[in-house]
């Protein structure tokens, strides 16, 4: 059967954006670094618009599988591909300004952008272990340089030692877990490693599941594989530590997920108490931790971890409702972190510190960016009006749903704990003494994006309709529900 | 017409607060304008509501339902209804959120926000009365309870003792924290319920018939009804988890603790007998008695709790935990006479300690001192002031005539049908708060005249008409509560009919 090309136009249309901006950089003479850095960026707006709207017009009935199982073009992987490609546009048009001012050749970074979303995308897609470490290590390799990419700045530098090293060790122990499987069942095909699975190979390829899954659980900072994600949340330019959050988080979950429920299905029962015990840890680890924080960045990375936890506990679930709450939680949670990461950029932007003491006073210098990033933590407590509230509620709902109550209760607890570190943030915005009592004016044009991400924080907390159907047709295409 | 009048009772302040947003925030005129007018028509639409509320209709108890799908799959529908025990609280939800608008015009530092974050609240509010979805239930309990936390720690007062400070933002954590905390049980409760019933819906109606069908074991309702008891019942100031409330209450700014003491406590009584005694009829039968102990210590130790203050506001403060007691013990006697006792307590004492807030706010705002052994014969200067707190404290000690009356006398029928020994108990409470109430009075309004406080004006006219709108439902319910008891009864009687 020849092989039908047009189902992966969206990645060969990012890849070929990826190359055009890289190009773009050098092969045309600009006459200022602005027009330059403008013209690339709407390149870059415009291409991820197009893969876009291509992804979405070319989406078939059937779930197809392409190269003889290598890779899937579903729905599963058309609303990780969407997310993707809207986180990749949302950082892109947040870090204008830092490129403009910090990065020499903007070409590589929005061209480094969009490899890692295509990364990404194929994470999602992926239908087999090989096909899937590939492309783990096309979005790790694109995060490493551009958490590197902050020259001159010794901690940049010092967050990409610790992340390519702490990668390559959990890539090492992914690629020695895919060994591990193929010697036991001779198939690297997630549904046909899970059916294969014979009595006497089973511990060898339990063994294979647990190395692979731990190298995941690096790329998600599940604890006690979380240490590497303070550090370079702090090191990295600001945008990047965005791009980190989201799209990392993201596609490491989109692979997850389907790794669990095709490999999986049929040895559930030994891996889900372990891994809801992982879970426990991730949200308490990160919770506590997060309590003690007093940069911002770092903050908002233990508090990732912490979110690491809660969705875990709906992909634990592995049922229906736990699975499309999971898709949920990420689509809510991508704008909840980049509105507050969007903020985060601004303040640094305007006033180069980054620590939590330095948004005393938020409030009366920009009741905006305070208004802003208070919904934010908001939403990431489980507040409504905002995306947190219902995402978190159907995650613990459907963790219990699947027998899980306990680990609801060390959720629910958990979220309630994390509320004290987020109200700390606003008290210092709105009832701190700010040490500069002059105003930060944001332009018209930059808070253009800061309002986007915060209606959708908001949309998704009101009318989540849209993107629950989304998410419930994506889960319904894995192969145990 | 009617069928939409609830939903817009929560879309009106949502709407506000977006418009205020967009408002400059040096146009301080056109913001309490909207704010008051927004404030004035919410109150026209409670009004509304509980006019329109037809009690002889019979049949099904809830009425203006109201169905929009939500999140179908998943069995959540933004579903709104009044029954008789909601219809009351719409009402007394428009009263307060009226005079708290009018009366947060006094606001000055940074009006518009606090505006946006009290429609807010307000939103909150009548959602969760108006809920019968179990989902947006929890989801507006949550949404009343957030803006608390900035309205009291940035519009707040500190309060300044003899060797220690409570601060504003002390009052404001505390507050949100226990109240969040105690909302985490409810979260448990809730998600139980569903999962438990297995019907795939949140709808409290189709939860009900279930859970009166049999869906829910009596272990299952056993186990999960202290959840919901004690989470809803520290909203409502359940003793021992009752201590944010004084000193929230008096950290917050006026308006804050009228609607607060005044709607947002009784969200939480309302709570128990909207989830926990519908949908959990077997539970609420095992741990009644518990309950009514607990209501029962509430009121006493409230009472004497409020003797000891000397702060005008942490009396009130006490006193609402005691009060609250009333509404706790009503609803334990599980008998129609006391449950429609403890609803028309929850609409009294909200419009009560609302006008209480806002003599004492207006007090404090003039003398900057809430020390009732400094303040001194204040009714020379303050004639309207003090005729307010006058009338406030008299329906709180249960004179008849005045709507505590009326409300406590049907508790107390209804406690000595069932429990005789603790609703004597409660009686006692009553006659400490006479004690307080009237020592409090003959002190600080009717003592000698202080010529330190020669100075102090009277109430303004915009707070006089605030003060004014508050006493009227005081009186009218208490010489002719009719009305209230036709609306309140078949609500109750449904409610009561589930148990076993």
């Amino acid at each position: 059967m020849p092989v039908d090309f047009t189902l992966l136009l969206p990645e060969f249309m990012l890849a070929g954006l990826g190359a055009l901006a890289l190009a773009g950089d050098f092969a045309l003479p600009w006459r200022s670094r602005k027009a330059r850095n403008g013209s690339l960026a709407a390149l870059t707006l415009l291409g991820l618009a197009a893969v876009f709207a291509a992804a979405l017009t070319g989406r078939r009935d059937e779930p197809e599988i392409l190269y003889d199982h290598l890779i899937y073009v579903d729905d599963y992987a058309l609303f990780f591909k969407a997310l993707a490609i809207a986180a990749g546009a949302a950082v892109v048009l947040i870090s204008l300004d830092y490129v403009h001012r910090r990065i020499h050749h903007p070409g590589e970074f929005y061209a480094l952008v969009v490899f890692a979303v295509l990364g990404a995308s194929l994470m999602a897609g992926a239908a087999e272990l090989l096909t899937a470490y590939i492309a783990v290590e096309l979005l790790a390799f694109c995060l490493y340089a551009l958490v590197a990419l902050g020259r001159g700045d010794k901690r940049s530098g010092e967050a990409a030692v610790k992340y390519i090293l702490l990668g390559a060790i959990s890539s090492a122990v992914m690629l020695f877990g895919i060994g591990v499987i193929y010697g036991a069942v001779g198939e690297t095909s997630f549904r046909l490693a899970d059916s294969l699975i014979g009595a006497l190979s089973r511990p060898t390829a339990l063994l294979g599941f647990a190395m692979f899954t731990a190298g995941l659980g690096f790329k998600l900072s599940m604890a006690p594989f979380h240490l590497w994600a303070p550090d370079v949340y702090e090191g990295a330019p600001t945008p990047v530590t965005a791009l980190v959050a989201v799209l990392s988080k993201a596609a490491a979950f989109a692979l997850t997920l389907r790794f669990l429920a095709e490999a999986g299905a049929s040895s559930l029962d030994e891996w889900r108490t372990p891994l809801a015990i992982f879970a426990a840890l991730t949200m308490t680890v990160g919770t506590l931790t997060a309590l003690a924080q007093e940069n911002i960045k770092r903050l908002l990375a233990y508090s990732s971890v912490a979110q690491v936890g809660f969705v875990l506990v709906g992909v634990i679930a592995l049922n229906d409702s736990g699975a499309s709450a999971a898709l949920l939680h990420l689509a809510g949670y991508a704008f909840t972190n980049l509105a507050a990461f969007a903020v985060v950029i601004v303040v640094e932007a305007k006033t180069g510190k980054e620590d939590i003491e330095d948004y005393a006073g938020l409030a009366s210098r920009s009741p905006f960016l305070a208004m802003t990033l208070a919904s934010a933590v908001f939403s990431l407590a489980g507040l409504p009006i905002f995306a947190g509230f219902v995402t978190k509620f159907l995650l613990f709902t459907a963790a219990v749903e699947g027998g899980l109550t306990w680990l609801m209760v060390v959720a629910v607890v958990n979220s309630l704990v994390s509320l004290y570190y987020y109200l700390r943030i606003v008290r210092l915005m709105y009832v701190g003494e700010a040490a500069e009592k002059s105003r930060l004016p944001l332009p018209v044009a930059a808070s253009v994006p800061v309002w986007l991400l915060l209606a959708g924080t908001v949309l998704v907390g009101v009318y989540p309709a849209p993107v629950m159907e989304a998410a419930e047709a994506a889960a319904r295409v894995l192969a145990p529900f | 017409m009617e069928q939409r009048l609830l939903e817009w009772l929560i879309y009106l302040p949502m709407l506000t607060a977006a418009a205020l947003i967009a408002l400059p925030a040096s146009a301080r005129t056109l913001t309490r304008g909207v704010s008051i007018a927004s404030g004035a028509l919410l109150m026209a639409g409670s009004a509304w509501v509980f006019i329109a509320f037809d009690y002889s209709a019979g049949g099904e108890t809830f009425q203006m339902v109201k169905v929009y799908p939500w999140l179908q799959s998943v069995g959540i529908d933004f579903r709104l209804g009044v029954d008789g025990v909601a219809a009351p609280m719409i009402l007394l939800t428009g009263i307060v959120a009226l005079t708290g608008t009018v009366i947060a015009a006094n606001v000055e530092r940074d009006a518009k926000t606090y505006y946006v974050l009290l429609f807010v609240l307000i939103a909150g509010v009548y959602g969760t009365f108006a809920s019968l979805d179990l989902f947006f239930f929890f989801f507006f309990y949550e949404l009343a309870i957030v803006p608390m936390y900035l309205l009291i720690a940035v519009w707040g007062s500190s309060s300044t003792f003899k060797d220690f400070i409570r601060t504003k933002e002390y009052g404001a954590l505390k507050l949100v924290l226990m109240i969040v905390a105690a909302s985490v049980l409810v979260w448990i409760g809730v998600i139980a319920i569903y999962v438990w019933a297995d019907i795939g819906t949140f709808n409290i109606i189709a939860l009900r018939d279930a859970a009166q069908d049999g869906a829910l074991s009596g272990d299952f309702q056993r186990v999960v009804f202290p959840l919901v008891m004690v989470g809803f019942g520290l909203l409502a100031g359940l003793w021992p988890f009752h201590t944010w409330s004084p000193d929230g209450h008096v950290a917050a700014p006026t308006s804050v603790s009228m609607l607060h003491a005044g709607v947002l406590m009784k969200l939480g009584a309302f709570g128990i007998i909207r989830v926990g005694m519908t949908l959990l009829p077997e539970g609420m039968d095992a741990w009644s008695l518990v309950l009514f102990i607990l209501g029962t210590v509430n009121v006493v130790y409230g009472a004497v709790s409020a003797m000891a203050q000397t702060d005008l506001k942490y009396v009130v403060g006490y006193s609402s935990v005691s009060h609250m007691g009333y509404v706790l013990m009503g609803i334990a006697t599980l008998d129609s006479v006391g449950l429609t006792g403890a609803t028309l307590q929850m609409f009294s004492h909200g419009v009560m300690t609302a006008l209480f807030f806002a003599v004492v706010g207006a007090i404090y705002e003039r003398a900057h001192t809430r020390d009732t052994l400094l303040l001194n014969g204040l009714a020379s200067r303050m004639g309207w002031a003090s005729a307010f707190f006058v009338i406030a404290g008299l329906a709180s000690l249960g004179l008849p005539g005045l709507s505590g009356f009326i409300a406590e006398l049907l508790v107390f029928i209804g406690a000595f049908r069932t429990e005789p020994v603790l609703g004597a108990l409660g009686v006692l409470g009553a006659a400490i708060t006479a004690v307080y109430i009237l020592r409090l009075i003959a002190r600080v309004f009717f003592g000698q005249r202080d010529k330190q406080w020669d100075a102090l004006s009277d109430l303004t006219p915009r707070e006089i008409a605030a003060a004014g709108a508050l006493a009227v439902p005081l009186l009218l319910v208490g010489v002719w509560p009719a009305p209230f008891l036709d609306v309140i009864r078949p609500g109750v009687d449904a409610v009561l009919g589930g148990l076993p």
